[in-house]
């Protein structure tokens, strides 16, 4: 077998803590230092500090044309990671091999400069990112045409939008060809076309072009769409390195941190809420779910007596408070609900909900006479974007993902 | 396939190969302080001249003037122009240098140049600055009538010599200036001193002949203590001569702060992304 392009041994980052927490690291205090405890200064004693490990016993290896998706949580440690391999800065312990030239896009545009042109910061920007003068020369009006910005290559780029001047850097940084990409959420940024567009291209230069690829994202449905293994970091050190898709499971089961079981206070009348739950389809307790998958809702509720006509209705309305629907029992249960403690099952198809966080809202009442119990917000939940439909297109394009048909035929 | 490790304490295996390599950014760091330094500017180039012309009309005014120095059969002026365009070079790339790193945090953050190339490509703008004082000096000597003889060609070297004085202080400073905020008040300062303590606005010769032994030497570690003598030993003429020994103790000097500019610059260059 082929040498790995990438081999990371045991690496570690240690920062100290401490140093950075005292009200300054201005020359005073090594002068105060100095002054207090001369021969510890002089030995180059430190005062004791805290340390903390942003990274430890990091160990893999990566292929010709693997593109790793590295996520976690903040403070995980993916962009120490991103650093140590860029080079940015030295590890602590451990040791890393590269074979061939290593590009990376910490942040797009760095060194962009506000005053230059366009064409200047491509200049200059690409020979940062390690492109010869010859080579930019060549790749000019390819960059140019990938960026979409022909018509202001020559005004200075503090004149451009965002989405224009991030455009521009990622164009820079696609047509780098290095042998080894790192990529650090820059798909955060521009509209969803131009997402599509630079995703495009990350597949392209790791499937045709065989490059290797580390990704950085908070977005799982973009890690899985572009990704063929994942690294699943947590407090420093690796929890799951795999395929794809078994560690954005694993990532998205481990964000569950409650059953979403929530306890209701209950009413003073003849009829109340008990409590309410959302589970996945084989029935355990969670809060955040895959687009992909069902949810059933769990409502338990008491009545004292028989109530004639009791209405019950389940409202889920979605982040922005927007009512997206309502399920009524009465359109599914005639009878009235005699005296007694009832659970009732609402299941809200996969493939229904678009990724967003969703609050389900509680009604008791008698129509346009009486209402027995309203709990807003009784409990949320989320649906995760793991490469819906909708990915790309967030929430102003619709509440809900349908299986309606659009036939095409020649006329 | 070239391999490279990434290892704790072994980044500098190729160190000025490293450099070499990226020679490329340098050309491109420094093109770009220079079109930004006259991009917004509104009378552009103008202002390089300003600058030592008002610094030398103001030495001329006090040293020759109030204190009723003379130079020789060299006027006044040419002497004291011949004194600020190497001072102003010195000093402007150690402004430049010391306040380079922190200027180019991102790129220090966030991408992998080597870092020495940053103070260095803030050189070129005080040599396009220098190039363009130059021209002024033609001028003065022009109006002077002060003819140039031969030993104009050893400008170059002298300039040279400007600029590696500057380089170990300026990047000694840069690097202080990652962690310690302080430099960024005392540089000023330093500068503001050795404008005074440097014989710009008047000749080596008058502090010579004023001080005695122990003194002497110790006038002549200022690094462009020599610098100085050189440019008006090749621009005014014969009443100026090189005094070797305070050349070499110049030179020394030199040598010294760049040797420990550089190794401090190594020690700490590592964790600059984590201090900056």
């Amino acid at each position: 077998m082929a040498n790995p392009i990438i081999r990371v041994e045991n690496l570690g980052k240690k920062y100290r803590l401490g140093q950075e927490n005292r009200a300054g690291t201005g020359l005073r205090h090594v002068i105060e230092d100095a002054v207090r405890n001369p021969l510890k200064f002089f030995k180059g004693i430190q005062s004791p500090t805290e340390e903390f490990w942003a990274l430890r016993n990091i160990s893999f290896e990566l292929e010709k044309g693997d593109v790793l998706g590295v996520i976690g949580h903040n403070g995980a440690g993916k962009s120490t990671l991103l650093k140590l391999l860029s080079r940015v800065t030295e590890p602590t312990e451990g040791c890393i091999r590269l074979r061939g030239r290593i590009a990376c896009l910490l942040e797009v545009g760095t060194g962009f400069h506000h005053e230059l042109t366009g064409r200047e910061n491509v200049f200059l920007n690409g020979s940062i990112l390690g492109m010869s003068r010859v080579e930019i020369k060549k790749k000019f009006d390819a960059i140019v045409s990938f960026a979409g910005v022909e018509k202001f290559i020559d005004v200075p780029v503090k004149r451009y939008s965002t989405g224009m001047m991030v455009r521009l850097a990622f164009a820079v940084a696609a047509h780098l060809e290095p042998e080894i990409l790192i990529v650090d959420e820059v798909l955060a940024v521009g509209d969803a076309e131009f997402q599509k567009k630079c995703i495009g291209k990350m597949e392209d230069v790791a499937s045709k072009e065989g490059k290797t690829i580390l990704f950085v994202s908070h977005s799982m449905a973009s890690v899985r769409r572009l990704c063929t293994k994942g690294l699943l970091l947590k407090k420093g050190s690796v929890v799951q390195l795999g395929k794809v898709a078994d560690v954005v499971d694993s990532y998205v089961k481990a964000l569950n941190t409650d059953d979403g079981a929530t306890s209701l206070t209950e009413g003073e009348k003849d009829f109340s809420f008990l409590s309410i739950q959302t589970r996945q389809g084989d029935g355990t307790g969670s809060t955040v779910f895959n687009h992909d998958e069902p949810i059933e809702i769990i409502i338990r509720y008491r009545t004292k007596r028989e109530i004639p006509e009791l209405a019950l209705d389940m409202l889920i309305s979605n982040a922005s408070e927007v009512p997206v629907f309502t399920v009524h029992r009465s359109s599914h249960q005639k009878k009235n609900i005699p005296p007694g403690t009832w659970e009732a099952k609402i299941t809200i198809p996969a493939l229904f909900l678009i990724p967003d966080r969703y609050v389900v809202s509680l009604l008791a009442h008698v129509m346009r006479r009486e209402t027995f119990q309203t709990i807003d917000r009784a409990v949320s939940f989320e649906i995760n974007e793991t490469g819906s439909d909708m990915d790309g297109y967030g929430t102003r394009f619709g509440s809900v993902m349908v299986p309606f048909r659009w036939e095409e035929k020649a006329s | 396939m070239e391999e490279i490790v990434i290892e704790a304490g072994t980044a500098d295996r190729h160190y000025w190969k490293d450099i070499w390599n990226y020679r490329e950014v340098l050309y491109f760091l420094a093109w770009r302080d220079v079109v930004i330094r006259y991009k917004q500017t509104v009378v552009g180039f103008l202002w390089t001249f300003i600058r030592p012309v008002l610094t030398m009309l103001i030495l001329v005014f006090v040293f020759r003037k109030i204190s009723g120095l003379t130079s020789g059969s060299t006027p006044y002026p040419v002497m004291v122009f011949a004194g600020v365009l190497p001072w102003m070079l010195f000093s402007s790339a150690l402004n430049g240098g010391g306040a380079s790193l922190l200027g180019n945090s991102n790129l220090i953050s966030k991408v992998y140049i080597p870092r020495l190339i940053i103070p260095t490509s803030t050189m070129a703008v005080c040599l396009v600055e220098f190039a363009i004082s130059l021209l002024f000096l033609m001028v003065i000597m022009a109006w002077y009538l002060v003819a140039p003889t031969w030993r104009i060609i050893t400008l170059p070297f002298w300039t040279a010599l400007a600029l590696l004085a500057a380089f170990g202080p300026a990047i000694l400073i840069g690097a202080l200036n990652v962690r310690y905020r302080d430099f960024n008040q005392i540089l000023p300062f330093l500068i503001q001193i050795g404008t005074y303590v440097t014989p710009v606005g008047f000749r080596t010769e008058f502090v010579m002949q004023r001080i005695s032994e122990p003194w002497r030497t110790l006038y002549a570690l200022n690094p462009m203590v020599g610098v100085i003598d050189g440019f008006r030993w090749a621009i005014c003429g014969a009443d100026f001569h090189i005094d070797w020994f305070r050349f070499a103790t110049s030179c020394i000097t030199t040598l010294v702060l760049l040797c420990i500019g550089i190794s401090y610059f190594r020690r700490v260059e590592k964790t600059f992304a984590d201090a900056i």
